[in-house]
């Protein structure tokens, strides 16, 4: 994955740079919002990462400026403001996601990965299959080795959100926003003993686990006999 | 800037002078009116005494010729009294009357005139006014009747003393009238900067005096005094804030230091620094957490955020919440029932009601277990009822724990306090506040009630849109509740 990332703090972007190296990915530096806005109009990025306070054109005014272009590369604004306003402001103006800081890595990691994904086909697909695991986005069924398996419609979508981004690490916040639309910490790892009831429903009578806690930084289902 | 001049520029001050000013001019317009009249009346009353004479006079004259009227005269001239008479012949020798040394302006006009006079008097010859008709008779003998009226110019001299008296007495009563309240008002109002300064220098304490009398700059400085209370109770509040984040941030941030710091210390162990590490970057993100509540707050407090209000159905927002929690209370043993049947329409930010009904049923569920060996006998239960009545929706959260002492009701809703009883469970004390800080934003209120046993914890919203909830206020016994204020 090639990655933009547009921040004035040169440590911060020495280690994002590093950090995204160590994952895989190709990451880019760029200190300023013209020279962002710049790069990533000549190549061809899977995701961008920028600072919402930036030198010379300020984050919300790069992305504003690609999307007036068409440019339609995933964006990640990064931001010291936190509050839901703020937050409403940057992906009205066009930003894909945000994420506070101060953040985890693979917060970020997992959002960006995300995001990318975000631009393949099985976007638009009714059915995901993950090894013997497979649910009907129309039908709203969902089978295991072809047994059927009963899950509440909360169940339905966590479990829908898990397998769309199927291999990928999804975060505790970023199943919090995206099934169930808070963007608030409720305090109780709540998430941790949904993932647990939705495991006995998808996991615990077949050999095969799917559902995998990623340590450190949350989910992933994956089928790791392959 | 003296004292004097200080004074001068009082508003007071100006009122007295220019009402002073307004005053003499009144006054002196009316005496002149009145003395004006009453001259007036005074000449016509004299001129017409004076024809009547005449006529008469002209009377006997036809009846007696010249004689007769010299002896007339002569003999009314004896009367004393302030009429004038004169009889001369051509030459201005004088054939009968009171009247002699004729100036020859008077002896040349015709008709009434007014003149100067001179009589003898005690002491020498006085000069007096007089008013008199010139009557020429044939033959170029003259007949003038006339009435002193020194009297009239008495008057006049007497009237204008009186006024400049007048004037003098009213200009000085009002300008020391004016001297009097301005200073007075000067002095209070002194009194009033002064305190202000000690205020503004820093001592919160000080009051506006009130002088008890009721009057417009005692309501001015009970508004104040009220303002200055309020202020005093913010001011209050942030020190207690920043002495609260001095304790429970600086704690866990020293306890972080020390852990690394022993890290260090200890010969190199890769397993042993991976593991200060991990723990060094959990207590991090319980700062954060904790960092990000208290901005929340202060946020939420200073009257920002909110912008995303919109119309929701708190009813659905209640289910929904319980909804995220429902595993959790089941994991715990406890039953979470939400109750919320027809939907509440309410305009709201949904983000921070749903962060406000999470921390009350994570409160409930955290505390609101009955703890074990106190046994009340009552089921480990949280309910979450949400109901609308006139134009207010309330959210109740009930728990069967041991619920909070009316007396700590206020104290648990300000930030970081926790009870001791609850010092165990993991939590940073900030969920209440936030929640009050909530209802607050949305003109609404929190209030902390016995559930007989457990907590009942009241949250009412408004249901109209800018409106305030007039929540009765309960006996002190009953609960706590804090309302915007």
């Amino acid at each position: 994955m090639r990655v933009l990332v547009i921040e004035d703090d040169q440590e911060t972007a020495a280690f994002l740079k590093r950090a995204l190296k160590e994952s895989g990915h190709v990451a880019e530096h760029a200190a300023d919002g013209q020279t962002g806005l710049e790069l990533a109009k000549a190549n061809a990025y899977d995701v961008l990462i920028v600072d919402r306070m930036l030198p010379k054109c300020d984050g919300l005014g790069v992305i504003k400026a690609l999307r007036d272009d068409e440019i339609g590369t995933p964006a990640l604004i990064l931001s010291a403001l936190g509050e839901v306003d703020d937050r409403v402001k940057g992906l009205r103006a066009g930003g894909d996601d945000y994420l506070t800081k101060p953040y985890a890595f693979s917060e970020l990691l997992a959002r960006i990965e995300a995001l990318a994904r975000r631009k393949l086909p099985e976007e638009g697909s009714t059915r995901f299959v993950v090894g013997d695991l497979v649910l009907d986005r129309l039908s709203h069924k969902v089978t295991r080795a072809g047994e059927a398996i009963l899950l509440q419609p909360r169940e339905f979508r966590l479990l829908e959100y898990l397998m769309k981004h199927a291999g990928q690490v999804v975060t505790r916040t970023m199943l919090l926003e995206n099934v169930w639309d808070y963007h608030f910490d409720p305090q109780t790892n709540v998430i941790d003993v949904h993932i647990s009831r939705l495991r006995s429903k998808i996991d615990k009578n077949f050999g095969n686990p799917l559902l995998h806690t990623v340590r450190g930084a949350g989910y992933t289902i994956r089928d790791s006999a392959h | 800037m003296t004292a004097l001049t200080k004074l001068f520029r009082t508003t007071t001050f100006r009122l007295s002078l220019t009402y002073l000013a307004l005053f003499s001019a009144a006054a002196v317009l009316a005496i002149f009116y009145i003395y004006w009249n009453t001259t007036v009346l005074l000449s016509r009353q004299l001129n017409q005494t004076i024809d009547a004479e005449l006529t008469g006079l002209a009377e006997q004259y036809r009846a007696g010729g010249l004689d007769q009227i010299v002896r007339i005269v002569a003999e009314r001239s004896q009367t004393p009294g302030n009429s004038l008479y004169l009889v001369a012949d051509k030459d201005g020798k004088q054939l009968a009357g009171n009247l002699s040394a004729v100036s020859p302006q008077l002896w040349d006009s015709l008709g009434p005139v007014e003149f100067v006079y001179s009589r003898p008097a005690p002491g020498g010859i006085e000069r007096r006014l007089a008013f008199a008709n010139v009557f020429r008779l044939p033959g170029g003998y003259r007949l003038i009747v006339g009435r002193d009226i020194e009297d009239r110019r008495e008057l006049a001299r007497l009237i204008r003393t009186t006024m400049l008296w007048g004037l003098g007495v009213m200009a000085l009563v009002g300008i020391g009238g004016g001297y009097w309240v301005s200073r007075r008002l000067l002095t209070r109002i002194d009194d009033l900067s002064a305190t202000t300064r000690t205020i503004m220098a820093g001592d919160l304490t000080g009051r506006l005096p009130v002088s008890g009398s009721g009057d417009e700059l005692d309501r001015l400085s009970q508004s104040l005094n009220l303002m200055l209370a309020r202020i005093e109770q913010l001011m209050a509040g942030l020190r207690e804030v920043s002495d609260n984040i001095a304790h429970d941030l600086k704690t866990p941030l020293n306890r972080l230091r020390n852990r690394v710091e022993e890290a260090l210390r200890e010969p190199y162990d890769e397993a042993a620094y991976r593991e200060t590490l991990e723990r060094t970057i959990e207590e991090a993100d319980g700062l954060i957490k904790t960092f990000n509540a208290l901005l929340s707050i202060a946020r939420l407090e200073a009257g920002a955020g909110g912008d995303n209000r919109e119309k929701l159905d708190l009813a659905a927002l209640v289910h929904d919440v319980a909804d995220l929690y429902e595993p959790v209370a089941e994991e715990r043993g406890i039953a979470l029932k939400a109750e919320a049947a027809a939907p509440i329409v309410i305009h709201g930010d949904r983000q921070l009601l749903g962060q406000a009904i999470a921390n009350l049923i994570d409160n409930a569920l955290k505390y609101g277990a009955p703890r074990s060996g106190s046994g009340n006998g009552w089921a480990p239960e949280v309910q979450v009822l949400a109901t609308a009545e006139e134009g207010t929706a309330r959210i109740v959260v009930t728990d069967r724990g041991p619920g909070v002492p009316a007396l700590e009701r206020d104290r648990v809703l300000d930030r970081f306090v926790r009870l001791e009883a609850s010092r165990s469970e993991p939590g940073s004390g900030l969920g209440l506040s936030l929640v009050a800080a909530v209802a607050r934003l949305h003109g609404g209120a929190l209030r902390l009630e016995d559930n007989e046993p457990g907590l009942r914890v009241v949250l009412a919203l408004p249901m109209e849109e800018g409106a305030l909830v007039n929540e009765a206020v309960p006996q002190p016994s009953a609960g706590a509740e804090l309302r915007p204020t």
